[in-house]
C-alpha cells in the first residue's frame, strides 16, 4: 500500500492532487429522476454541497428522501435507466465525474471514491473467499500479483481488527457475523486509500454494541487517513456522535444545512425540530414524544411550494405557493424554510 | 402494585439441530433457557436486547404459538401451559400479539376490514355478526385511520398506516395482554413516534398491559415500567425503568447503555464508553457458567463455572434483580427528568391521528384512489412490491433485527 501525505496525494494515472483548499468534492445544483412508467418520480431536487478533506458531513433523513440515491449518483452506481441526471455537477477535485467517459470514471471508484453499503452480506460475493475479494481490489486497480495482493488483504483485514485474519482470509462471507462481514467491506473501501469514503448506513442492520465499534473503526480510519466522510443516516444518535457538518433531506431537497452543534442546539427548519423533538432519548425520562403528523410526500407528486408544508404546523399561505430556496442564514448556516430565523429563536 | 396478569416461570425453548441422513439430533439450539417474569395489569415491561437473544421466541411462547420445551405460562393465576383447543383459544382472546413486519404480517388479499374482522371469525362470541362491520370501523378509529379505508388494501397504506392496522387487529378481542413484538423497529424515525404515542393512547384507553419487545433502548425507557434485559436467552437483569437505565447493576446492560448514541453532540466524547469485544455467541453453544463472561469485563473464574441466578445480591450493591455474581449499580447514562417540561407542539402535529390518511384531503384521496386504481389492474401479482416502490423507497423494508 501506497502511503500519502496529508496535503497531497500521490499521482497514479489521472489522480488530481487535492487542491490547496482541501476541497475534495463539490456537488452543484443536482438533480436525478427515475423515469417509471407510471410516470416521473423526482428523487433528488436540486441538492448541493461540498465536502473538505478530514471532514465528516452526515446527510441525514428518512427513506425516500434521496439521501442513498445521492450517494449512488456521486458513486456513479445508478442504474441508468430508469435514473436520469438532467443537470448538476458533482466534481472531484474539480473535474467533473459526470462529464467523465466511463472507464476514466470507472478508475476513480476505489482510489478516489469509494463506499460502504449497509447491507455487507449482500454486498459481498457469497462464492468467493472474503481474502480474494479483498485482493481484487489490487489486482484490478493496481495490478498487483496474487500473492503479494493475498499479503496485503491480510494487513488490511488486521487494519479493521478482524481476529485470526492469516487463518481466516479463506473463509467465505457466511461463515463471519454481521459486525465481520462490515469490517470486511470497510477493508475492501479503504484499500486503495481513497480520499472519499461514503457509508450508506453502515451500522443500520447491527446490534448496538457491534454499531459503536463499527462507528470507532470509521472515525479511527478517517482521522489516520485524512479521508473526507460522508455518513448517509437516518439515526439522529449517531449523527450527533460523528458529524461534522450535517445535510438534512426531506423529499429530494436538502432542507437545512450547517455545523451539527449549531443545528442541534437551534435547528432553523420545522422538518428538523420536529425530527428531534419526535425521537425517544435514552438520557431523558417523563419525556413526552411530539410527532410529525402525516407521512412524507410521493416523489411523483412533491407538494407545490415548501415540500414539508402539509406537515408543517408554521405553514403560511407563502409556504403553500413559493418554493423557499436553500438560503443562508448565518456563516455556514442554511436552511430553506420561510420563517427559518422565526424557527431558531422558537 | 397491581395483580398479576401474565406469569412466566422458567420459560425453555431450545431448537434441535437436526444433521445427517438419518436427521439425527445433534444438538440444541437454546433460544429462551430459563426465563421468569411477571407482568402486572396495565403495566408495560420492556424486554430489550440485541439480535438472536431469544426476545422474540420468548414472546411467540407467552402466546403459545411456539410450544415451550419446558415451563409455564400462567395467565391471571391459570396454567395454560399444556391447554388445548377450546381452553387455549379462550385464554388467547386475552393475550394478543403484534409482529414487528407491517408489511409481511398482513395478508394482502384480505381488506383491512377482513383483516381486523378475522378475529371475531374465530371468537364469535365477542361481537355478534350484524355488530361486526361497525366494530371494525370503530377499531379503525380507534387507531387513528378514517373507518371509510375499510374496504381497502394493505398495500394501499403507509408502514405507519399498516402498522395501526396491525394494533387494531390485536386489541379487536379486548384483550388484556398485548405482546408486541418490535411494533417500530420497521418505521421512519417521524412516524416512530406516531405509533407509540398511539399505543401510549390505547394502553391508558382500554387498561391494556404490554410486552414490549424491542433492541432499540430508547424506544424502550420512553414506554416501558419495568425492563428486562436479556442475553443469550437468558434474561441478565430485571427492574423498574428507573433501575434498569440509571443504577444498571449487569456488565452487559452498562455495556449495552453506554453504546446507545444519544442525538446530543454536547456529549460527544464526554461519555463512558464500554466497549465490547467480539461477537455474541452462538446460542447452539453457549458459554458455560455466566453466559456473559466471555466477553465481560469483570469476568472472573467464578463466572464460566457457576451459572448466576437472577436474584437480589445480599450484599446491598442492587436494588434489583441482576444475573450477575459482582452485580454493583453504576451510573452508565446521566439522566435528566424532563417530566415536568411542557410539551412543545409548536412544530409538530399531536400524532394519535394519522393526517394525511383521514383528514380527507382532496388531492391526497384522489392520489390515493389513482394508486389504488393502478394497482389494482392487476394485483393478482404481489401488490405489496409495487406500493412500496410508491410510497416509499425500496429500502425502508429493512430486514428484521430481533
Amino acid at each position: 500500500m501506497t502511503t500519502t501525505s496529508d496535503t497531497t496525494r500521490t499521482a497514479e494515472g489521472n489522480t488530481p492532487y487535492v487542491p490547496e483548499d482541501g476541497l475534495l468534492l463539490e456537488v452543484e445544483d443536482l438533480y436525478v429522476e427515475f423515469h417509471t412508467h407510471d410516470g416521473v418520480a423526482t428523487a433528488i431536487n436540486g441538492v448541493s454541497f461540498d465536502l473538505h478533506q478530514g471532514e465528516s458531513l452526515a446527510i441525514l433523513g428518512e427513506s425516500g428522501s434521496g439521501k442513498s440515491v445521492t450517494a449512488q449518483a456521486i458513486m456513479g452506481i445508478l442504474d441508468m435507466p430508469p435514473a436520469v441526471i438532467p443537470q448538476g455537477h458533482i466534481r472531484y477535485c474539480g473535474q467533473d465525474l459526470l462529464s467523465m467517459p466511463s472507464e476514466q470514471r470507472r478508475k476513480t471508484r476505489g482510489p478516489e471514491v469509494s463506499m460502504i453499503f449497509q447491507d455487507a452480506l449482500s454486498s459481498l460475493n457469497p462464492v468467493f473467499p472474503v481474502g480474494w475479494q479483498i485482493a481484487e481490489m489490487f489486482r484490478t486497480h493496481r495490478g498487483v500479483n496474487k500473492s503479494d495482493a493475498l499479503e496485503q488483504s491480510i494487513s488490511l483485514m488486521e487494519r479493521v481488527s478482524i481476529p485470526a485474519a492469516r487463518e481466516r482470509v479463506k473463509a467465505y462471507p457466511h461463515q463471519f457475523s454481521g459486525g465481520m462481514r462490515q469490517r470486511i467491506m470497510i477493508a475492501m473501501a479503504i484499500a486503495l486509500d481513497p480520499a472519499v469514503l461514503i457509508a450508506d448506513e453502515p451500522t443500520t442492520a447491527l446490534d448496538v454494541t457491534v454499531q459503536a465499534q463499527i462507528m470507532g473503526l470509521l472515525q479511527e480510519l478517517q482521522e489516520e487517513r485524512q479521508m473526507g466522510l460522508i455518513l448517509i443516516t437516518h439515526d439522529l444518535g449517531v449523527v450527533a456522535d460523528v458529524a461534522d457538518r450535517i445535510a438534512v433531506m426531506y423529499a429530494g431537497r436538502l432542507v437545512e444545512k450547517g455545523d451539527v452543534h449549531e443545528l442541534y442546539g437551534g435547528p432553523s427548519h420545522p422538518y428538523t425540530r420536529g425530527l428531534l423533538e419526535s425521537i425517544p432519548r435514552l438520557d431523558q425520562k417523563g419525556q413526552t414524544l411530539s410527532a410529525i403528523g402525516g407521512l412524507p410526500p410521493n416523489l411523483m407528486h412533491i407538494p407545490a411550494g415548501c415540500p414539508f408544508n402539509p406537515r408543517c404546523r408554521m405553514a403560511q399561505d407563502v409556504c403553500r405557493q413559493d418554493r423557499p430556496e436553500l438560503r443562508e442564514i448565518a456563516p455556514g448556516r442554511f436552511s430553506a424554510c420561510h420563517f427559518a430565523e422565526e424557527v431558531i429563536d422558537a | 402494585m397491581p395483580e398479576v396478569i401474565l406469569s412466566a416461570q422458567n420459560l425453555v425453548k431450545h431448537y434441535p439441530i437436526r444433521k445427517g441422513v438419518l436427521r439425527r439430533v445433534k444438538g440444541q439450539v437454546k433460544a429462551v433457557d430459563g426465563v421468569s417474569f411477571d407482568l402486572h395489569k396495565g403495566e408495560t415491561l420492556g424486554i430489550v436486547g440485541e439480535s438472536g437473544c431469544g426476545k422474540s421466541t420468548l414472546g411467540r411462547l407467552l402466546m403459545r404459538l411456539e410450544e415451550p420445551t419446558d415451563g409455564t405460562v400462567t395467565f391471571e393465576g391459570e396454567d395454560f401451559s399444556n391447554a388445548s383447543g377450546r381452553e387455549l383459544r379462550r385464554l388467547r382472546r386475552n393475550i394478543q400479539i403484534v409482529f414487528q413486519d407491517p408489511y409481511t404480517s398482513l395478508n394482502p388479499r384480505m381488506t383491512v376490514g377482513d383483516i381486523i374482522g378475522e378475529p371475531f371469525e374465530i371468537h364469535r362470541e365477542v361481537v355478534p355478526k350484524g355488530g361486526r362491520r361497525a366494530r371494525v370501523q370503530e377499531l379503525l378509529d380507534l387507531v387513528g385511520l378514517s373507518p371509510e379505508h375499510i374496504n381497502r388494501y394493505p398495500h394501499q397504506f403507509s408502514g405507519g398506516q399498516r402498522q395501526r392496522i396491525g394494533i387494531a387487529r390485536g386489541i379487536a378481542l379486548n384483550p388484556k395482554v398485548l405482546i408486541c413484538d418490535e411494533p417500530v423497529s420497521a418505521l421512519d424515525v417521524s412516524v416512530q413516534a406516531q405509533v407509540v404515542n398511539l399505543m401510549e393512547k390505547l394502553q391508558d384507553e382500554l387498561d391494556l398491559a404490554y410486552v414490549f419487545i424491542a433492541h432499540d433502548l430508547s424506544v424502550v425507557r420512553h414506554i416501558s415500567d419495568r425492563v428486562g434485559v436479556m442475553y443469550l436467552g437468558r434474561m441478565a437483569e430485571l427492574g423498574t425503568e428507573d433501575e434498569v437505565y440509571t443504577r444498571p447493576t449487569h456488565p452487559y446492560t452498562q455495556a449495552l447503555l453506554s453504546a446507545v448514541p444519544v442525538p446530543d453532540p454536547q456529549l460527544r466524547g464526554k461519555r463512558e464508553q464500554i466497549v465490547l469485544e467480539g461477537d455474541v455467541p452462538s446460542p447452539a453453544n453457549p458459554p458455560s457458567g455466566c453466559r456473559f463472561h466471555t466477553r465481560c469485563f469483570k469476568a472472573q473464574d467464578r463466572c464460566s463455572t457457576d451459572t448466576p441466578e437472577l436474584v437480589l445480591r445480599e450484599d446491598g450493591l442492587a436494588e434489583h434483580l441482576s444475573a450477575c455474581h459482582f452485580a454493583e449499580a453504576r451510573t452508565i447514562v446521566e439522566t435528566i427528568d424532563v417530566s415536568d417540561k411542557p410539551r412543545d407542539d409548536r412544530f409538530t402535529k399531536q400524532g394519535s391521528r394519522d393526517d394525511t390518511s383521514s383528514d380527507g384531503e382532496p388531492a391526497d384521496e384522489e392520489e390515493m384512489e389513482q394508486r389504488s386504481r393502478s394497482l389494482h389492474q392487476d394485483s393478482r401479482w404481489a401488490p405489496q412490491e409495487v406500493a412500496g416502490m410508491i410510497d416509499e423507497q425500496p429500502g425502508d423494508n429493512r430486514p428484521p433485527l430481533g
